[in-house]
């Protein structure tokens, strides 16, 4: 064909802007800037073009992107696409092609005639336009990309216009002779849903197809449209030539010469710009060969080349378009914005299944990229095939065929191989087998697997027509697996007395794992081509090993997590840290008071108000215990007692004043404690285990020396009895109770604290635990009492606190207390009134005087016990007798003046 | 009782003997948990189930009606591997989120609710060690109740089923040491995302007295967790809830091992778990103990 030359001027006139052309501004939803389209119909030599011109925000000029659809498609199919990369700042024209769409015209499979001329024409329109970059007047800067039918535009608008800049084709054909025609053999079922789905188009029936739609090839579309006449928008030539191989089942020359000078392969020699190849891995129609074609071709040319093998294809599967796209824009701003700061990404660049991400449902894909692109036959190993020469039929009809990739059937089925699954058939007596040893290790596929055969067939002619394909097949011999569903074709002729070649397997990436084995099958049929009617014998023996590439240097990529992978529980940690060391004590523990060392407790100004309580509960408290004293703690309910004990043991944190014990300063945890044994409100066990076991873990959590524990001392207090050996659940109040003193009393602490201590308890045991007590301290050990049972406080302490609503109401012992014979009795032979009573407390050298059991109660301050009767009977107050008064009980209740009790 | 007379040997500061880096040794704790009902009862429905499921499985026979879905279920007597996945695949999603939430629920709630805990804080027993050891040893139940669903139902399915490789359900197969080794990822998976349930039920049980309120409170937030992961209007935001990951151990059983599901997955979990530890300790260490 002949390359035309620009006419710049004319063709700036020759183009209308027909009626219909609406200008519309697609504001995208959520995405600013908006992108602007324009969409116009073009009237190119008579027949009227669909496009639509996108641009994005921003003034001065910018290059311009022509993004071509797939085949069956149109202009629709890639606005997504064009609105992005107007965002990015390209000036951006879709086109319908000929015979598609809104487009007129017929379907001349990219002639150079007319649908390149178009191509050509449509960058003349883009070099007239006021925002578009010019490399000088009537040249644009301007990229070309698109897939399939769009990517061999590309390919080809590069190799007829030199005003094109960079190109990146996806999923297309550098032969398309070779694609529709491999090595003789018609490929005919994706040849059939290619010509269907030209057929079928109807222009301007086409609905705006979703921008989920393929690109591709669109088999679907073939549906319905039976009006259409047999050659549908095809051009007379192209149909004719497809019925006519489609009739014989065997390409001519002549259907070879036409498609091949339709291909971008005949105009290869003059495309030098920079092109991103991406290809399908899952792709049967369009090979990986194709785009290696087109990478030697264009790497010889000295253009910059990068290939990108996607997972999926015309076959189905992942085809990355996110990524993809990304991809393309970072390919045009190097190589348009001429932007040299851009990546453009490793120079081959393969996407690997990892497996199913559960979540998702989708393939997780990872990266092997190599910074130079290594070809199909790169680093070959050998691989030993074993197995004699094998004679198999190939079935008169050509049924039922072999199966491997099913066009059109979607759901990407390929991509269930590389997931150990898939659907392959070959019938027995129809194909020879040959199968490598087990792999030691790992192998790893990339490229087109060789190995020669020789080929003897009983047909007339002495062809044959055969399929070769290679399974990795598992440990267990049966399940095989079929990389990608590929298999090639292959026309020999002349093999009547045996030829011998080399068959070239189909071009994977696939990781054939240890264990697993090789396995090569060449079949007589395959459902997706023509293969001949008439029966044969073929016989096929291996010549050689099978060659396996592997493309050294071409490293897997760990698959990129997102970065909160690492992030997020750094942060964590972060978070976690700031969370406990903001928690640290406001100030260190006070240093210990080594004059306090001998004194088991000291309190001083201790207050504690409970969160959300209205009155404190303990309010600047303080005194002091000696060694070896016995201390009651008295005090009506809610006098603060237990709290007090509780913030002696470091449970809770006191709101001010200070606790020492031998000196030590109490806070939670405060090592000191170990010298405290205590036994506060009541027992705590864990009711499944055994008293003795309670004890026994008791001790051990203590970490302390077993021998330290004097447990006998403390379960003959517990007087338990065979009850030690059962689950606590099962004791009485009375027997917690015991055990819960026993184990205050394990490890024979040197301050003992008992709150309540003969709740529970018979009068024998009361007694008893009087003794204990009395006994302890006479050890030179301390004991603190808390209790409301004043009685038994009298009996058994030295010293006494009382408390009452939260403070100190006095401290001392307990003889200075309750006084010697300050306080009398005097019993009353009936009940005398308030008035008498305040009357006798108001007596000169009385200090006070409280209704008590059975009289009333005088402290003295000043006058005795004979003055005081003389002023009692002066008032008439019916005393029967006067006496001494040391109960303790009483002198509680005067002490908190009386109403509180 | 005899008295001593003699007052002990001992430095102010502290009794003899005792060291706060030696309370509550793990092996106590372990000990004092061991004998709960609650642990029995636990590990006695773990070891049954695996038999209740061979059960149904002879009483059932073939179910030929399943929509089309591939499940683990399709594959469940192909071998003991198998049967063994199959468990973890009817557990994961909810039985095992239980032993979790009760263990490190429960564990200082139940302190709290039997007036133990403050013995054991007067012991005393440094707060951030009780803590310390007793998620310890609740992790450590947990660890053990997941391991021993999946052994009990590889020795089960190995006796009912013989001992093979593990089938997929999607068609693949992998060798039978390989799919021990699969099975443990598996499990080390479902652990490793049980560890913000466990900081949920740890941090609530360091918040109240009553065990069953830590236990569901963080049985329940899982569930709402596993509700806010079917709002798919939610989008990438689900990433972030711990739920979504749960399954990811099934990338485990594929035939090309998929450990990105699991690596996010963990990561989640334990950035959830580590600041609701953190919390715990930091809350733990100025609480009242009122209990």
């Amino acid at each position: 064909m002949r390359l035309r030359l620009p006419r710049w001027a004319a063709v700036t006139a020759v183009l209308a802007v027909l009626a219909g052309a609406g200008t519309v501004t697609a504001v995208a939803s959520d995405d600013p800037p908006p992108v602007h389209r324009a969409d116009r119909m073009l009237d190119l030599d008579g027949v009227k073009l669909d496009t639509s011109y996108f641009t994005g925000g921003g003034d001065g000029r910018r290059p311009a992107v022509l993004l071509g659809h797939g085949f069956g498609g149109s202009k629709d199919d890639v606005r997504a696409q064009a609105e992005q990369l107007a965002r990015d700042g390209y000036a951006v024209l879709t086109w319908s092609a000929r015979g598609f769409g809104a487009s007129t015209g017929q379907i001349g499979l990219n002639d150079p005639d007319h649908e390149v001329r178009d191509a050509r024409k449509l960058i003349d329109w883009l070099a007239a336009r006021p925002e578009v970059l010019l490399d000088k007047a009537g040249d644009p800067r301007v990229g070309v990309t698109g897939a399939s039918y769009g990517g061999a535009i590309s390919l080809l608008a590069a190799g007829h216009d030199p005003r094109v800049d960079a190109i990146a084709p996806q999923i297309t054909y550098w032969n398309l002779a070779d694609a529709l025609f491999p090595q003789g053999v018609f490929k005919k079922l994706w040849a059939g849903i290619f010509f269907s789905a030209g057929t079928t188009a109807q222009p301007g029936a086409q609905q705006g197809t979703q921008p989920s739609a393929q690109q591709g090839v669109q088999p679907g579309a073939a549906a319905g449209k039976a009006a259409a006449d047999a050659c549908g928008r095809f051009t007379p030539e192209l149909c004719a030539l497809y019925q006519r191989v489609a009739v014989s089942g065997k390409p001519d020359a002549a259907a070879r010469a036409l498609l091949e000078a339709r291909s971008p392969s005949a105009v290869g020699a003059r495309i030098k710009v920079p092109a991103l190849l991406v290809q399908g891995q899952s792709d049967s129609l369009f090979t990986l060969a194709q785009s290696d074609a087109m990478a030697k071709t264009l790497t010889a040319n000295g253009a910059p080349v990068a290939v990108d093998w996607i997972s999926g294809g015309h076959d189905g599967g992942d085809r990355e378009t996110e990524r993809v796209e990304r991809r393309i824009s970072g390919w045009f701003d190097r190589w348009l914005k001429r932007d040299t700061s851009v990546d453009t990404g490793p120079a081959f660049r393969v996407s690997r299944t990892g497996g199913v991400d559960s979540t998702d449902g989708q393939a997780t894909l990872r990266a092997a990229t190599a910074d130079r692109y290594p070809g199909l036959t790169a680093g070959t190993t050998a691989v030993p095939l074993a197995g004699p020469a094998q004679t198999f039929a190939n079935p008169a009809g050509a049924a039922p065929p072999a199966v491997s990739a099913v066009p059109g059937l979607g759901g990407g089925v390929a991509g269930l191989s590389s997931l150990g699954v898939g659907i392959s058939l070959d019938f027995p007596g129809q194909h020879a087998r040959f199968d490598a040893k087990p792999q030691t290790e790992p192998l790893r596929i990339t490229g087109t697997p060789t190995v020669r055969v020789k080929v003897t067939s009983t047909a007339a002619d002495g062809s044959a027509v055969l399929f070769a394909k290679v399974y990795d097949v598992g440990p267990d011999g049966r399940q095989q697996v079929l990389p990608a569903q590929l298999v090639t074709s292959v026309r020999v002729d002349g093999a009547k007395a045996g030829k011998s070649l080399a068959l070239t397997l189909p071009a994977i990436d696939h990781e054939v794992e240890a264990g697993h084995r090789l396995r090569l099958v060449v079949a007589a049929t395959d459902l997706g081509y023509a293969s001949p009617v008439a029966p044969a014998g073929y016989t096929v023996a291996v010549e050689s090993p099978l060659a396996v590439p592997t493309a050294p240097g071409l490293d897997t990529q760990a698959a990129t997590l997102p970065w909160w992978v690492w992030g997020l529980p750094l942060l964590g940690l972060a978070v976690a840290a700031a969370l406990l060391l903001t928690a640290r004590r406001r100030t260190t523990a006070p240093a210990p008071d080594p004059e306090l060392a001998a004194v088991p407790l000291q309190i001083a100004g201790l207050s504690k108000k409970y969160k959300g309580g209205d009155r404190y509960s303990v309010r600047d408290l303080s005194f002091r215990v000696e060694q070896g004293q016995v201390l009651g703690l008295l005090g009506p309910n809610g006098a603060g007692k237990t709290t007090t004990l509780r913030m002696l043991m470091g449970l809770i944190t006191p709101d001010e004043g200070e606790i020492r014990v031998f000196g030590q300063a109490i806070r939670p945890g405060a090592p000191v404690l170990s010298r405290v044994g205590a036994f506060v409100e009541g027992a705590g066990f864990l009711p499944h285990l055994s008293g003795r076991e309670n004890l026994d873990l008791y001790w051990k959590a203590t970490g302390r020396p077993a021998e330290d524990a004097h447990v006998d001392e403390a379960l003959r207090i517990a007087n338990l009895g065979g009850a030690l050996e059962r689950a606590v659940r099962t004791y009485s109040q009375g027997m917690r109770q015991r055990l819960a003193l026993a184990q205050a009393m394990l490890g024979l602490p040197d301050l003992l604290i008992l709150d309540e201590p003969t709740n529970g308890l018979d009068p024998p045991q009361i007694r008893e635990m009087r003794e204990v007590m009395i006994r302890y301290a006479a050890g030179g050990r301390t004991v603190i009492v808390s209790s409301h049972l004043l009685a038994e406080v009298e009996q058994s302490c030295t010293h006494l606190v009382v408390m009452d609503r939260g403070q100190l109401v006095q401290a001392g012992p307990v003889a200075e207390i309750t006084g010697s014979g300050d306080t009398l009795l005097v019993s009353l032979a009936r009940e005398i009134d308030d008035a008498l009573v305040e009357k006798t407390a108001a007596l000169p050298g009385v200090a006070a005087a409280t209704r008590a059991d059975g009289g009333l109660l005088v402290r003295l301050d000043g006058t005795d016990a004979t003055a005081l009767i003389g002023e009692l009977v002066r008032l008439d107050v019916p005393l029967t007798g006067v006496g001494p008064h040391r109960r303790l009980e009483d002198a509680f209740l005067t002490l908190i003046g009386g109403g509180a009790a | 009782m005899s008295t001593p007379t003699t007052t002990r040997t001992g430095t102010a500061e502290s009794a003899p003997g005792y060291r706060p880096g030696r309370t509550l040794p793990l092996r106590v704790e372990a000990l004092r948990q061991w004998k709960r009902r609650r642990t029995l009862v636990m590990g006695g429905i773990l070891i049954a189930l695996p038999f209740i499921l061979v059960i149904a499985f002879a009483i059932g026979g073939e179910d030929n009606d399943r929509n089309g879905r591939i499940t683990l279920m399709d594959t469940a007597t192909a071998s003991g591997a198998n049967f063994a996945a199959t468990c973890l695949f009817v557990s994961a999603g909810f039985l095992l989120v239980i032993p979790v939430a009760l263990f490190c629920g429960d564990t200082v709630a139940s302190e709290a609710s039997w007036s133990s805990l403050r013995y054991l804080l007067a012991a005393p027993v440094p707060r951030s060690r009780l803590l310390a050891s007793k998620l310890t040893v609740a992790l450590g139940y947990s660890a053990a109740a997941m391991v021993l669903l999946p052994l009990v139902a590889l020795a089960v399915g190995t006796v009912a089923y013989g001992w093979g490789p593990l089938q997929l359900p999607t068609g693949g197969s992998v060798p039978a040491g390989d799919a021990l080794f699969r099975i443990a990822v598996a499990v080390a998976f479902v652990f490793a995302s049980q560890l913000v349930t466990a900081g949920l039920a740890f941090w609530l049980s360091t918040r109240t007295d009553a065990p069953l309120g830590a236990v569901g409170g963080a049985v329940g937030l899982t569930i709402v967790g596993n509700v806010l992961d079917a709002v798919t209007a939610l989008g990438d935001w689900r990433e972030y809830l711990p739920a979504h990951w749960q399954f990811a151990w099934i990338d485990a059983l594929q035939p090309q091992l998929e450990w990105g599901g699991m690596v996010k997955g963990t990561a989640i979990s334990l950035t959830y778990a580590v600041v609701l530890f953190a919390l715990a300790f930091r809350g733990f260490a100025r609480k009242d103990i009122v209990s």
